[in-house]
């Protein structure tokens, strides 16, 4: 298991390699759907995402007194943001990408360009993530967006995934998809 | 909290204890430190978390489907059910999940014209209910037969590939480890409804029909041979169980159709 604590320096997240496990301690910001069309169109985001980390994820969050309570906070499929996470990449400076089931060429291209990678979280497991953000550091965009689709930012403790696509070019989904596919040729021409 | 909410909550919050024991056996198989052995380990802390705290197990609690057994009709009727449906919401074990088809408004309570989907039935004991999420339900698919795209005859050669195949493209989406209903034959509706239904069976339940028992054993084999694992980072649990039936069909017609679960298989 490697610890990554923010800020995520560029030399450490250059050294990830696909199919390392993680665990990530610090302020993540989520950002889905709305956030990115946002940033596409040009509009302002009023924060620092240089060596930081974007979180795909519409967390079910609850008005605690003054303050905010996770009671969900699972990953949402990434490849809805293919079309801005390359631009958001080398505009933003941002250096983890978490979500779930991965992202297109273009992303993989941009993650070794600005020295950034992808990270798996687990789908499905809200419980556990929402139990990892020890505290909600604040939100924007929420009356805007709305609570699913705004940023917020997450203090989080023992965050954990896997870097499924690193910043030299290797997507683990890619991998799997091409051996997987070739046993189950195998399979398929066993039967006939 | 009467057994219709109490129902709801535990369906939400509590892994089936033969989809957890899967789970552990699968862990005991990856090598310490691999995507696997991670992905795995976080989902059975999941389990544990939700479980204790009675929280959803996954944010997405799904489509709501009731099995009902049919004598107990005048007592699980439907108007009681949804009132559990709206009170289990509204205490936060239901995401409100149900949205207008044609305008995209959201039912807050989770009740609309069949939502939840209720099925009286002679063949269900008690009241059941089942809790598919998005993501698995998008992976479902039907094929029909032959299909040489897939060198898939009207045989069980050809059932047999066109499930490793719907395996196959499964990857990345639907949240893996994973579980398959299979239904062979029928119309194309009855195919969708008798596949899903499979996913009420226990993991150790076997096809009383040896030949399906056989098929069920050897494509849970297979597939697990496939490499894809938990999560599609690889490993070697792709698949918890296959639990497969047939209905008679006609001549013209050979549908083979899946009905995908994620790992978070929330069955009562």
């Amino acid at each position: 298991m490697i610890f990554l604590r923010y800020p995520f320096d560029e030399k450490t997240v250059r050294s990830l390699k696909a199919g390392d496990a993680v665990s990530i301690s610090g302020i993540i910001h989520t950002g889905r759907d709305k956030f990115h069309k946002h940033f596409a169109d040009g509009g302002a985001i009023n924060v620092d995402f240089r060596d930081g980390a974007l979180y795909h994820c519409g967390p079910v969050v609850v008005r605690d007194g003054d303050g905010w309570r996770v009671k969900a906070a699972g990953p949402t499929t990434s490849v809805r943001e293919n079309p801005y996470e390359p631009a958001f990449i080398a505009k933003s400076g941002v250096r983890l990408i978490i979500g779930k089931g991965g992202m297109d060429s273009a992303t993989l291209e941009a993650l070794g360009l600005y020295g950034a990678v992808y990270i798996q979280a687990v789908g499905g497991a809200a419980a556990i993530y929402a139990d990892a953000v020890k505290r909600v550091a604040g939100v924007d965009m929420l009356d805007e967006f709305g609570a699913a689709e705004a940023c917020w930012h997450f203090e989080v403790e023992d965050f954990r995934g896997v870097v499924a696509m690193d910043s030299r070019g290797r997507s683990l989904f890619d991998e799997v998809y091409s051996s997987s596919a070739s046993r189950c040729r195998e399979l398929i021409q066993q039967a006939r | 909290m009467n057994s219709l909410e109490r129902l709801i909550r535990d369906t939400s919050s509590f892994l089936p204890d033969d989809v957890e024991a899967a789970l552990r056996r699968a862990v005991r198989k990856e090598p310490h430190g691999s995507s696997a052995h991670v992905v795995l380990k976080t989902i059975l802390d999941n389990v544990a978390l939700a479980r204790r705290n009675h929280t959803p197990l996954c944010q997405d609690t799904g489509t709501l489907v009731f099995y009902v057994e049919a004598a107990l009709r005048k007592k699980a009727t439907p108007e009681k059910i949804r009132a559990a449906v709206a009170e289990a919401t509204r205490r936060g074990w239901l995401r409100k999940n149900c949205i207008d088809s044609i305008d995209g408004r959201s039912y807050d309570d989770n009740c609309a014209e069949d939502a939840p989907l209720i099925h009286y039935s002679e063949n269900v004991k008690g009241v059941r209910l089942l809790m598919k999420g998005g993501g698995s339900e998008n992976m479902s698919r039907q094929y029909s037969l032959p299909d040489t795209s897939i060198h898939a005859g009207r045989d069980l050669n050809g059932v047999r590939n066109a499930i490793l195949d719907a395996v196959l493209k499964t990857q990345g989406y639907g949240c893996a480890p994973g579980i398959l209903g299979v239904c062979i034959g029928g119309d194309r509706a009855t195919g969708y409804e008798v596949a899903k239904e499979q996913l009420l069976r226990r993991l150790d339940d076997i096809s009383p029909d040896p030949r399906l028992a056989r098929l069920e054993k050897d494509i849970l084999k297979s597939a697990n041979t496939l490499g894809i694992g938990p999560m599609g980072l690889g490993g070697k649990t792709t698949l918890l169980g296959v639990k497969i039936a047939s209905r008679p069909r006609v001549p013209a017609s050979f549908f083979v159709t899946i009905a995908y679960m994620c790992w978070a298989c929330r069955r009562n």
